[in-house]
């Protein structure tokens, strides 16, 4: 069975700021990123959609101590956003200046562009990342 | 299904980067084992060894089968199990699950891992393969990034303010640097008793806002117990201690876990599965090493295993009802924070505690006395795997 959404074609899509999902045919939910399986309800027949990638912060964090290979980054926030659509995604966030993140970020309103990581030995080529803002 | 008993366990210290190989480390551990358990080499029937990063440590792959060699135990099948910081309870489990079966007697398991020999960047960038390569990976996660974000998610869900659970954090990592400064076998060993809550909330941030003193140490090690079934047991020690549940359960990556976190709902179906095979509630457990990488994540876990109310924890521990004494004693070992976390060690290094707590063996400033049940909670990765095993006095 050819999987439907690869992760390369996710990917090449978000380099276009467009964010893709997989609606399922049985129970109507999205998935993001894309799986074998719809992740509410394990039916393996979904669709390709287009995700608006608007949501809210639900948690964040302020890292100071990387990876090998990533130590000019730092300090750089991280926060996990659940989208309008109900699916939780992982990305930066841009705007704010990276020491005053604080517990007020939760719940804000973001909008999805993206960042493209490079890569490093490990990694088997590039990855790209949602890059979230503030929605004022 | 027979019933399992850990007849003999072994371990090296837990410590810093250091000369020995992962071979040797992990031959030195199953020795002792295999000493303590009168048998010799040659008596071990198979060899299940966790190992996650042997392959960075040090460059060496298919270590199970090199250290099988090394120990004497000649060309008997040899398992790597690889499950993040997990994969020695994998390799407990398995190991359980054989001789229960009646395929083998007698079966030894454990691991070995040199995390500290990488040092802080390449085991940061390691760890963190444990997190989902393609759509977690690229935002720069790291370990203590998740967990740092599971603080600010545990307090905005629980209503505690940060302040708050920062302190009862600090609480979580006082009262394990106490257990492991008493404990010969741990890297903090005569190391930050007593550290007042100021300097572990003022030491530097890792990942907001979880500071070095919230965090594991990166460390090499290796432990190793002999499991037999009850009849070969009874031959071999006064004093077997029976592996009455386990449990294990996985999860994908962090973000397909969403609104279920901050609580891991694979080690809530992994302890429910340990719990039913043993018969017993959260309430019966004397003694437990849970999986504390980050002080948050003890928290987690306690609430996660049915110890206390999910938002409660930070109380437990300042009250001490987590403490030796308390509720149930977590930890007195010293934990992932202060005995270390050789990850690929880790849950062998537990059940070499939770045995030796039993046996009434340990030092008396950490001894639990009279503990007849405990239990085991080992977490890989963020949730991707998660083990549980609950062990009885024999005798």
């Amino acid at each position: 069975m050819e999987y439907t959404l690869i992760s390369k074609t996710y990917n090449e899509a978000l380099k276009q700021d467009k964010l893709l999902g997989l609606k399922c045919k049985d129970c109507g939910a999205v998935t993001v990123p894309p799986a074998m399986a719809c992740r509410q309800c394990a039916g393996q027949e979904m669709d390709i959609v287009e995700v608006k990638g608007d949501g809210r912060i639900r948690t964040f964090t302020t890292v100071f101590v990387t990876s090998e290979g990533r130590e000019s980054e730092v300090p750089y926030v991280i926060v996990l956003v659940e989208l309008d659509e109900g699916p939780w995604l992982m990305g930066n966030l841009e705007g704010i200046d990276p020491n005053t993140a604080s517990m007020e970020l939760i719940g804000k309103k973001v909008k999805m562009g993206h960042k493209v990581f490079p890569g490093d030995k490990y990694s088997a080529g590039e990855g790209v990342s949602p890059l979230f803002t503030l929605v004022e | 299904m027979k019933k399992v008993a850990v007849v003999g366990v072994g371990s090296t210290k837990f410590s810093g980067p250091q000369e020995k190989t992962e071979v040797e480390l992990f031959s030195e551990a199953a020795s002792d084992a295999i000493a303590a358990s009168n048998l010799r080499p040659s008596d071990i029937k198979a060899l299940f060894m966790g190992n996650a990063l042997g392959d960075f440590d040090e460059g060496q792959g298919m270590v199970q089968a090199y250290a099988a060699e090394n120990i004497g135990c000649r060309n008997v099948p040899a398992n790597r199990y690889e499950g993040a910081c997990a994969s020695a309870s994998m390799a407990v489990r398995d190991a359980f699950i054989w001789v229960a079966s009646g395929f083998y007697d007698i079966v030894l398991a454990g691991g070995a891992e040199r995390a500290a020999t990488m040092g802080t960047g390449l085991a940061t960038r390691t760890f963190a393969m444990f997190s989902d390569s393609r759509y977690e990976f690229p935002s720069g996660v790291t370990f203590p990034a998740v967990f740092a974000m599971l603080a600010h998610l545990y307090s905005d869900k629980y209503k505690i303010p940060l302040p708050k659970l920062r302190e009862q954090m600090a609480r979580v990592s006082i009262q394990s640097y106490n257990h492991g400064s008493v404990n010969p076998k741990a890297q903090f060993f005569g190391k930050n008793a007593d550290m007042p809550v100021e300097k572990v909330l003022g030491s530097f941030v890792v990942c907001a806002p979880l500071t070095l003193h919230d965090c594991c140490p990166f460390s090499d090690g290796a432990s190793a117990v002999v499991l037999a079934s009850e009849e070969a047991a009874k031959k071999l020690t006064a004093k077997p201690v029976f592996i009455t549940g386990i449990g294990q359960a996985s999860s994908g990556p962090l973000i397909t876990q969403g609104d279920y976190l901050p609580r891991i709902r694979a080690r809530e179906i992994s302890s429910k599965q340990a719990y039913d095979m043993a018969g017993l509630k959260p309430g019966d457990i004397d003694i437990c090493e849970l999986h504390d990488c980050f002080s948050i994540a003890s928290l987690i876990a306690a609430e996660g295993m049915g110890f206390f109310d999910f938002g409660t924890a930070g109380e437990a521990w300042e009250q001490g009802w987590a403490d030796i004494g308390g509720k149930v004693a977590v930890n007195p070992s010293g934990g992932l924070k202060s005995k270390g976390h050789p990850i690929g060690a880790t849950g062998a290094g537990q059940v070499y505690e939770i045995v030796r707590q039993l046996r009434e063996e340990v030092e008396p400033e950490r001894q639990v006395p009279g503990a007849k049940i405990g239990m085991t909670d080992t977490l890989g990765g963020d949730g991707g795997t998660l083990v549980d095993m609950i062990l009885q006095r024999g005798w």
